[in-house]
């Protein structure tokens, strides 16, 4: 020891003959182990030199002790030497440990802390994680800056331009992979930890305005943290989080956003500069959608956020998918269920439901289902939760005719039950019947879409036409006369093909555009017209719900055999080139058609609202109209079936 | 919940101490079970189940150190006032359960306070006791353990004795003595220390000791160590009847570690 002393006492400075040493034994293993050994001696030597009042700390030992803590300043950059020489000293501070001061080694641990991962080589990486796990472990007061630091990471440095070096992207995977696996370890060692994580997690979430990548990358991450043990603690907080994320980004992007044809937005300028100019006239189609959904932030994110979570729940294992959908239900129904007029949110659940249809998807349905039934739940709940329930069966390929005629059985029965009870109680009557109109307009919207394909199987159609249609339809509270005129029309031209319904239907009601106790429901915000699953508009997320998506397009009505030009029509509304991504079509309306019929066909099944706001803008502007690409109406004379489907 | 979350506020003590059973005779010293007559403050809208309020209310504490009763909370159950009771002067409701009404003082506190016996099962440390935990990770200058599965222990290498060498081959490393080479503490093993020093701020983290006599490797010290043997078989008679769940599926499952037949 005292050969050691006069070692490093006599110049040049202790670091430099340490490195000096360390690179004349650079061969064996035993080697290695001297080298270890030296290091860690030098280091405890210095740490407890400095384990006292400043003033009473001898010059020399400070100035070694300067030097260490400058060695493991990563704010400057290294050559080689130093970097050895850096993920030494990390090594030996691994297990010098319990030698670190909280007060006495404060600057040594503040540099420590402030250290970004990113940058740092593979192998220092890991000597850092090591030590900071053991840190983590030693003692309760490091814990919390430990799992801060930790949680810091989790986003990678941006440079200009708000983008993330592409060296950084590479390196992603590897990066999040070792900090989740640290972040295990601590809660291995101290099974406490995850309680403090969570708190920690919470205060660091980005924010609605966050930069995108770092929103992106964050959540990434933080969903890598979702599996075993810590998943079994923290989960379903984490889950909670991001879906407040969602959502809060979902009610951000404004329909008006969405058609708006002005670029110059304000806060979103930035985003902006990126779009090219070619906003002239015709182009409206193209640019015009790339506004909406290029130049609004919020969808932009809230779509790389989806894209996140996606996979994130195609990863998991069978098992822990059912803990999950659990997870996700509960957080459904407290928040989602309730928000109003989400957009695109609420897909998670759709694609959950995606990947295990028999358990999941017809779980979910029967969810939805048993609060619309039940009468404990408040009003809000239930008519958000019918809509639900009625854009969802019709909208999911994945789930079977059976469990849609199970459903459809529930809601039926419910409606009569709910009509017997008006019956009886005559006295006071209910100032409106919203929850049961809007059932009833639920059960004929699901019919719309799935009525043909029940048919195909005599068991299905045989219960469907046991179920009494007529006595609803003839109550004196009449649905028919209330719900949306598009969706009863076609719902009874469907279902007097089928013979489902009896020719008691009043042949007027057929051509009602709107009546008047249907306006009296509100008007345009109205809840009866929020179809939860209508088609998708996200760019980058679009492939993981496209498969399972029925477009309106694509279903097979009772009488589409009798007109086969109908079907050739349709058949273009579903192209390939149709993707709201390659937008270079043109988008007209034939405004020079009806106005009736024109109005009539916005009024077309899926929906959701401002028609009167597309339909002003049709007729104020000549040639291009701001509606989002799915819309290809055809240049034949103008037919029903012109405008039917896919506008947001 | 709108129910307070802030544990100060929340408990009340009708008396200054908890009132103590004499603690039982336990391997595991720092367990004991304590009763206390403490007030739960309850938000009205928890009326309907003020049972499962007050059992809420007190799971918010589960796992903190709590300075009153001078431990860390694992477990509770409640009994309220006249559970047991079988008064007549009771007012019975529809459904033959008992009611007893509670003013709601307005402008003061709008919480009602339930009077509730609550038995609690409490870890309190301290220096000198002995604990036994499960090894969890393993250094040249510390040895990670976790007592109960819920508290971290640290050991470090000052307080290792000398006779112990680390390993580093092998997962993860082990500790392997010197004056008998079947001593091994390695990942897994469970093992005795003895308490250095308790910090109750936040976690409860737990600096032990190796040093003191009959400590170490508990296969090891089952079989060597005779005093130990010795003292495991009168805990287990004294051990009957007694009913912390907790520390007897400890045992049970240190015991099999240690292949004792019972």
């Amino acid at each position: 020891k005292t050969l050691e002393t006069s070692r490093l006492a006599s110049p040049p400075p202790g670091a430099e003959a340490m490195v000096a040493e360390l690179r004349r034994d650079d061969m064996a293993e035993e080697a290695g182990t001297i080298r270890d050994s030296v290091a860690f001696r030098l280091v405890e030597r210095v740490l407890q030199s400095v384990r006292m009042e400043p003033f009473l700390i001898a010059p020399y030992d400070l100035e070694q002790y300067r030097m260490m803590v400058g060695t493991l300043d990563t704010s400057r950059t290294k050559n080689r030497d130093d970097e050895a020489l850096y993920v030494t000293y990390l090594k030996a501070l691994s297990e010098a440990v319990s030698k670190i001061d909280i007060t006495y080694h404060h600057s040594l641990l503040n540099n420590i802390f402030a250290v970004r991962i990113w940058y740092l080589q593979r192998d220092t990486m890991v000597a850092l994680l090591d030590l900071i796990t053991r840190l983590a472990a030693v003692a309760d007061q490091y814990l919390r800056e430990c799992l801060q630091m930790l949680v810091n990471n989790f986003t990678p440095p941006i440079v200009e331009r708000n983008e993330v070096p592409t060296w950084a992207v590479s390196r992603k995977k590897d990066i999040f992979s070792h900090l989740c696996g640290s972040l295990k370890t601590i809660s291995d060692t101290v099974p406490l930890a995850p309680r403090m994580l969570r708190d920690i997690i919470d205060r660091s979430m980005p924010k609605l305005f966050d930069n995108k990548a770092k929103m992106i990358s964050f959540v990434e991450c933080m969903l890598g943290l979702d599996t075993d043990r810590m998943g079994d603690l923290i989960g379903a907080i984490l889950l909670a989080k991001v879906v407040d994320l969602l959502t809060e980004l979902d009610v951000n992007i404004t329909w008006e956003d969405i058609l708006q044809e002005e670029h110059d937005k304000g806060i979103f300028e930035m985003e902006l500069e990126d779009l090219d100019a070619d906003d002239d006239g015709d182009g409206f189609g193209q640019a015009g959608t790339k506004v909406c959904l290029g130049g609004n932030a919020c969808a932009e994110k809230l779509d790389g956020l989806m894209v996140v979570v996606c996979e994130h729940l195609k990863s998991l294992d069978r098992q822990r998918l059912y803990k999950e959908f659990v997870i996700l239900k509960t957080i459904f129904r407290a928040s989602l269920l309730r928000v109003h007029r989400s957009k695109f949110a609420q897909f998670i659940m759709f694609y959950t439901c995606s990947l295990d249809p028999k358990t999941l998807g017809e779980g979910f349905a029967v969810f939805l289902t048993d609060i619309v039934t039940e009468k404990k739940e408040d009003p809000i709940s239930r008519m958000s939760a019918v809509s639900y329930v009625g854009s969802y069966l019709s909208r999911a390929r994945f789930i079977s005719a059976d469990t849609v005629v199970t459903i459809l059985k529930k809601l039926v029965d419910w409606c009569v039950d709910y009509c017997d009870h008006q019956s009886k109680r005559e006295a006071t009557p209910i100032p409106n019947h919203q929850l049961f109109y809007a059932t009833c307009q639920a059960v004929m919207y699901v019919l719309c879409f799935r009525l043909r394909s029940i048919m195909d199987y005599p068991n299905l159609k045989s219960d469907l036409f046991h179920m009494p249609f007529g006595f609803l339809f003839r109550h004196r509270l009449e649905p028919l006369k209330v719900c949306l005129p598009s969706i009863v029309n076609e719902f009874l031209r469907q279902a007097k093909d089928a013979g489902l319904v009896a020719a008691f239907v009043d042949p007027a009601a057929e051509d009602a555009i709107e009546s008047d106790l249907s306006r009296t429901f509100g008007g345009i915000n109205r809840l009866d017209m929020f179809f939860p699953f209508d088609p998708y508009l996200l760019k980058e997320s679009d492939r993981y719900i496209r498969p399972n998506f029925e477009f309106w397009s694509m279903v097979k009505t009772t009488y589409s055999d009798d007109t086969d030009d109908d079907d050739d029509e349709l058949e273009d509304l579903d192209a390939p080139e149709m993707n709201v991504g390659s937008l270079d079509d043109h988008v007209e309306i034939d405004i020079n058609s009806d106005d009736d019929d024109l109005e009539y066909s916005m009024n077309k099944m899926s929906i959701t609202p401002h028609h009167s706001f597309l339909h002003q803008m049709a007729m104020d502007s000549d040639g291009g109209l701001s509606m989002p690409a799915r819309i290809r109406p055809s240049t034949s004379p103008p037919s029903r079936w012109a405008m039917s489907g896919e506008s947001p | 919940t709108p129910e307070i979350t802030d544990a100060q506020a929340l408990l009340g003590h009708r008396r200054p101490e908890p009132k103590l059973r004499p603690p039982p005779p336990l391997a595991m010293e720092a367990l004991r079970e304590a009763t206390a007559e403490l007030t739960v403050y309850v938000h009205p809208s928890n009326a309907a189940d003020v049972r499962l309020a007050v059992s809420r209310q007190l799971s918010t504490l589960l796992f903190s150190y709590e300075d009153r009763f001078d431990g860390v909370l694992l477990s509770h159950e409640v009994e309220f006032e006249g559970d047991n009771e079988d008064g007549q002067d009771r007012k019975v409701d529809g459904d033959g359960k008992r009611v007893i009404k509670a003013k709601i003082l307005d402008g003061l506190v709008p919480y009602f306070g339930v009077p509730v016996t609550a038995n609690m099962l409490l870890f309190s440390p301290q220096p000198e006791m002995i604990l036994e935990g499960k090894v969890e990770m393993l250094g040249k200058e510390s040895i990670h353990a976790i007592v109960l599965g819920v508290f971290s222990a640290a050991i470090m290498a000052d307080d290792i004795p000398e006779m112990f060498k680390f390993k580093r081959r092998g997962h993860g490393g082990k500790f392997i003595s010197q004056s008998d080479k079947r001593h091994v503490i390695k990942k897994g093993s469970m093992i005795r220390f003895s308490v250095k020093r308790v910090d109750t701020e936040m976690n409860c983290h737990i600096t032990g000791s190796l040093m003191p006599p009959h400590t170490g490797c508990m296969r090891w010290l089952s079989v060597h160590d005779a005093e130990y043997a010795s003292e495991i078989s009168r805990v287990v008679k004294g051990n009957q009847g007694i009913i912390l769940r907790a520390s007897r599926r400890y045992k049970v499952a240190q015991l099999r570690t240690a292949k004792i037949a019972w």
